[in-house]
């Protein structure tokens, strides 16, 4: 409603201050959670049994951090996740690419029918047992791929891609085509330096998504070495609960301080809550472009 | 030469100049294409061990013919119907409280006039929707453990401590406020986007004819939007039987004393299938819903083309 000059009632005025207010509980609410983890993660295990620990640090310690980073398993599973996101990130870019582009080129034959292709797999999809069959059966297990593979390519990705090449000024292919360029040399030196900002959204989506999966991992990587930091963090945290759980491999199963739980989360979660202020626009954007089509 | 000769010959010579001039498309398209086949399409027809029997080593497809055993078996098997049952009944307690809620809070956002708080709003509400499922449902559990804060305001009242997460009855309501908790600011960016869309000179034309604040709102934005929302709550209706998307928060959550509430169809076929071995009828519950599934979601589709002229693809 910018422009519009509104003379103020009292009522709106009444309004205003009860909205700042919503506004103000609602990012209390939203951030509390984190800086009770915070929190927690600064005190000593005995101040959290004791349930003192409520916003701030009780006996104030950095031993926590000290012992969690000293300790094998946490650096391992986190140096596997940036290797993962990594490769992985790198892969999916490619690939969707190599989708997305020639799916744009709507006079390309057979272009409609991949497009309904690949949406198909949308709606319907092999459910969960008979992929996890077949992953075993390729043995695509045990190693990177069990991890990249199963999200490597996602439909949702490659037609928010495809949308955004298709907006590309046409003139411009067509002159690089006079020039004698071929397609894949079109959308290397034209179409690519051109397509930035939807190739950050799009790195984004994917090394964030992998950076947070733990579930591919679960079902894939038996060895334990291989864990990346978000299998982990479920380990340590799923062994502190009261009951069996079915869905554990591990013979994992002793009480984790919750100082460490908690020291472990903020770990995980630092490099994204870092960068996320700088990012989220591009993921508002990606998710504009393809949320509803009309 | 007859013409039908001629003709099929100018057809391969068209043919070859097109791939002369498109093949490096195609070449592109080769690797996602096997891609979508291999990892997408295979495990589509893998479905087919609902209907056989599988053992594992053995052939993915199955090695013979069990008919519609696992369906019936199914049928008649309480702990699907109350997968099914807590799947439908968690997916509607969400969507009834998320859904107006987010409405609401989207309206509320629009409001604000200054726009680096609402910036800061924006960026503060939607980061819990980047956080790994991981951390949230370990968030929760440090949240609502004995010693945590929430038991720690129910011991000042002089209450007894509560073992949320280890209590059916406290399961879905866990699911709902952590669910709306984690997207209620992420799900306001398709509403923004629709109110940003709309024409400033009606709002100008609502305040020549002495509409109030309030009025403008309700009598343009809402009805400006209207669209956006009947979509969205098409497509979410379509998708209630889904229990794949609440998979692993469900998964890190909930625990056999709260099964009762808490187990879903998706968990439902992990366990049978991953943990207890029984693939073939794992798959047969699986391939029910994700048939339900399609269907709903294909009505939920038509019928929101029909009603707002858009849907999703």
């Amino acid at each position: 409603m910018a422009g519009v000059k509104v003379r103020e009632s009292t009522g709106y005025i009444v309004f205003k201050v009860f909205n700042t207010l919503i506004m103000l509980v609602v990012c209390a609410a939203t951030l509390y959670p984190f800086l009770y983890l915070v929190a927690q993660s600064f005190s000593s295990e005995q101040a959290i049994i004791m349930g003192k620990v409520s916003l701030f640090p009780v006996d104030f310690n950095i031993t926590t951090y000290k012992s969690v980073l000293e300790k094998g398993e946490f650096l391992r599973s986190y140096k596997n996740t940036i290797v993962y996101v990594i490769i992985g990130t790198f892969s999916a870019i490619v690939f969707s690419c190599c989708m997305a582009y020639p799916l744009s080129k709507s006079e390309l034959k057979g272009s409609k029918f991949l497009m309904k292709f690949i949406i198909f797999t949308m709606y319907f999809g092999g459910g969960l047992i008979p992929t996890y069959v077949l992953m075993r059966r390729l043995n695509l297990v045990n190693t990177i791929r069990g991890f990249v593979i199963p999200s490597l390519l996602s439909t949702y990705y490659i037609i928010l891609m495809r949308s955004f090449f298709q907006n590309i000024p046409k003139d411009l292919e067509e002159a690089a085509e006079i020039d004698g360029l071929s397609p894949i040399g079109i959308f290397i030196k034209v179409v690519f330096p051109l397509s930035m900002p939807i190739i950050a959204t799009m790195i984004l989506f994917n090394a964030v998504g992998y950076w947070n999966n733990w579930f591919h991992s679960f079902l894939y990587l038996d060895k334990k070495e291989m864990w990346p930091v978000a299998y982990y963090l479920r380990t340590i945290i799923s062994g502190a609960t009261t009951s069996a759980d079915p869905g554990e491999i591990s013979a994992e199963k002793m009480q984790i301080a919750a100082n460490i739980r908690s020291c472990s989360m903020v770990l995980m979660a630092l490099p994204i809550i870092c960068i996320y202020p700088f990012v989220q626009k591009y993921y508002v954007q990606g998710m504009m472009l393809g949320g509803v089509k009309e | 030469m007859s013409n039908k000769k001629i003709e099929n010959s100018t057809k391969s010579l068209k043919f070859k100049r097109y791939m002369r001039k498109n093949w490096q498309y195609y070449f592109l398209l080769a690797i996602p294409v096997i891609y979508y086949i291999v990892i997408r399409y295979i495990p589509m027809a893998g479905n087919i061990i609902a209907f056989r029997r599988y053992r594992a080593g053995h052939s993915i497809f199955g090695d013979e013919w069990s008919g519609f055993k696992y369906f019936k078996q199914f049928i008649g098997d309480t702990s699907f119907w109350r997968a099914f049952r807590n799947t439908l009944m968690l997916n509607v307690f969400y969507l009834v409280v998320r859904f107006p809620i987010t409405l609401i809070f989207a309206l509320l956002l629009n409001e604000i006039k200054n726009l680096h708080w609402k910036k800061f709003v924006q960026t503060v509400s939607y980061l819990p929707h980047f956080i790994s499922i991981v951390i949230i449902t370990g968030m929760i559990r440090e949240l609502l453990s004995t010693t945590g804060p929430i038991n720690a305001l129910i011991k000042h009242f002089g209450m007894e401590p509560i073992t949320f997460i280890a209590q059916a009855k406290y399961f879905p309501a866990i699911y709902v406020i952590s669910g709306v908790w984690q997207n209620l600011g992420w799900g306001t960016i398709l509403y923004l986007a629709a109110i940003s869309n709309i024409n400033p000179s009606l709002y100008e034309a609502a305040e020549v004819d002495g509409a109030s604040h309030f009025q403008r709102v309700w009598h343009v934005t809402i009805p400006c939007i209207m669209p956006t929302i009947a979509t969205l709550l098409i497509l979410d209706i379509g998708g209630l039987v889904g229990s794949g998307a609440a998979f692993e928060k469900v998964f890190l959550l909930y625990n056999p004393m709260t099964y009762e509430t808490a187990d879903i169809i998706s968990t439902y076929v992990y366990r049978l299938g991953l943990y207890s071995g029984n693939y073939s009828y794992a798959t047969a519950v699986g391939l029910f819903e994700g048939l339900l599934n399609l269907i709903l979601l294909t009505i939920a589709n038509k019928v929101s083309k029909r009603v707002t002229g858009s849907s999703l693809w």
